[in-house]
């Protein structure tokens, strides 16, 4: 009798804790505020790709072909190998997306049928793109050459290949504040919108806590090469005594100020400062010298 | 005097950019190994030579015709090293100290090998450029063949 009731408690708890999990991991739904109807502007939309660094993950690995996002290249982390998607304008990648899924997808971390995306995809950046270049960008994705290659499926095991979890993981660390909060100069803020947000530098020059989330008190401070070897350096003004110019002759030209060149997977990174105007890569410099 | 005061003036920015290179050359990791030691200074000497392009370009250093042409002419020839004794098995990163080399440089010779031609090519354009300018987009590609060589091929900084 005495163990009935216990096991009738016992199962009532665990009712409840199933019930507090699927309340506590529900996808987010879209932010209203993107669904509105925009007048894309393509030209826009090819800057926001190239500050947003879409090619540099998206792009088949080694091909010299950017533009076709075919997906397949591979990410270790600690937690497994994660393969980015083709997200090619065609039936294998986001082809018969409509702009709310993508914005949902992009902001939100959140796939079209409602699962959980793993935070590999920087949507932790993303959340704060405005509703204008996120549409931009998704008018100028279906510019782009689509490719039939099936995306791969990530090699990740329990649990953290059950997706219904990462809606905790983005409750203790999806943040809607930006790192350096409060009202900037105008150029800094530009420079804050394409760092922390559409260039997302902190993905892998902020170390990260056990599971996975940045450590914000320790923004842009360096961290280990996922790679295993060697670490991604501190970009912070206490440890990178560039100048402003040096930060932007090294964005536009990829040489460091002692003529040593960027490599790696920063190689990229620059292809894709060099695409912004100048005044994107000298804002991109300004928020960096006015880190604390 | 105009003749004196200008090569005066080239030999005051040339001891700048040396002595600038200097320091960089002493913070270079080194390595216990010969072969990724001599590797480290064939990039040295290659990085001091871009970067007295660079300072022309940059307005650092007053334009020469001679100065640019002998730069680009030693960075072309740095470019043309034979490779086998330098790059020799069993010395990429984590295999000895101080090495950056990925292993692809073995898997794919002839990609590493094209590297260096498309820095060759790139240096020798710029032999003969008219003005600092001219020096200035040479530099454009110079620099696309180091990325793109240090993108698929070396490690990052241990």
């Amino acid at each position: 009798m005495v163990s009935r009731r216990i096991w009738s408690i016992a199962a009532l708890i665990a009712l409840l804790g199933a019930g507090a999990f699927w309340a506590l991991t529900r996808p987010a739904p879209l932010n209203p505020e993107f669904a509105a109807a925009h007048d894309s502007d393509v030209e826009n939309g090819a800057l926001v790709f190239h500050a947003a660094g879409c090619a540099s993950c998206h792009a088949a690995p080694d091909g010299a072909d950017k533009l076709t996002l075919a997906g397949g290249e591979a990410f270790a982390s600690d937690f497994g190998t994660f393969y980015a998607p083709n997200i090619s304008p065609g039936a294998a990648g986001i082809g018969g997306w409509t702009l709310p899924q993508f914005a949902r997808a992009v902001t939100r971390g959140v796939s079209p049928d409602g699962q959980h995306y793993y935070p590999a995809f920087p949507y932790g950046a993303y959340t704060h793109m405005t509703a204008a270049d996120v549409s931009d960008l998704f008018a100028f994705m279906q510019t782009l050459p689509p490719s039939e290659t099936a995306s791969k499926p990530h090699d990740v095991g329990f649990p953290f290949n059950i997706r219904r979890g990462l809606g905790l993981w983005k409750r203790l660390f999806l943040n809607d504040g930006f790192v350096v909060a409060g009202d900037l100069p105008a150029s800094v803020e530009r420079g804050r919108y394409l760092v922390e947000t559409l260039g997302h530098c902190g993905e892998c020059h902020t170390p990260r806590n056990a599971l996975g989330g940045l450590q914000r008190d320790a923004w842009l401070t360096g961290a280990p090469n996922p790679s295993g070897k060697g670490r991604i350096p501190n970009i912070t003004p206490a440890a990178l005594d560039w100048s402003k110019a040096d930060l932007i002759y090294y964005f536009e030209s990829g040489f460091t100020p002692d003529y040593d060149s960027v490599g790696g997977a920063m190689a990229s990174v620059v292809d894709n400062l060099s695409k912004l105007p100048e005044s994107d890569r000298a804002a991109t410099a300004a928020y960096l010298k006015a880190l604390p | 005097m105009r003749i004196l005061r200008s090569s005066k003036l080239m030999a005051v920015a040339a001891c700048t950019v040396i002595a600038s290179a200097g320091l960089a050359v002493s913070q270079v990791a080194t390595s216990s190994n010969k072969a990724v030691a001599a590797r480290h200074a064939q990039m040295q000497v290659i990085g001091y030579h871009i970067g007295v392009l660079g300072a022309v370009a940059k307005g650092e250093m007053a334009y020469d015709s001679a100065m640019v042409d002998a730069a680009a002419t030693n960075i072309a020839t740095l470019a043309t090293l034979q490779r086998p004794p330098m790059w020799t098995d069993g010395t990429e990163q984590g295999a000895a100290d101080g090495s950056r080399a990925k292993a692809e440089i073995w898997s794919d010779p002839g990609g590493f090998a094209d590297g260096f031609a498309v820095l060759e090519k790139a240096a020798l354009a710029i032999v003969g450029a008219a003005d600092s300018g001219a020096v200035g987009a040479g530099m454009g590609d110079l620099g696309g063949a180091c990325k793109a060589c240090h993108e698929k091929y070396r490690g990052p900084k241990n």
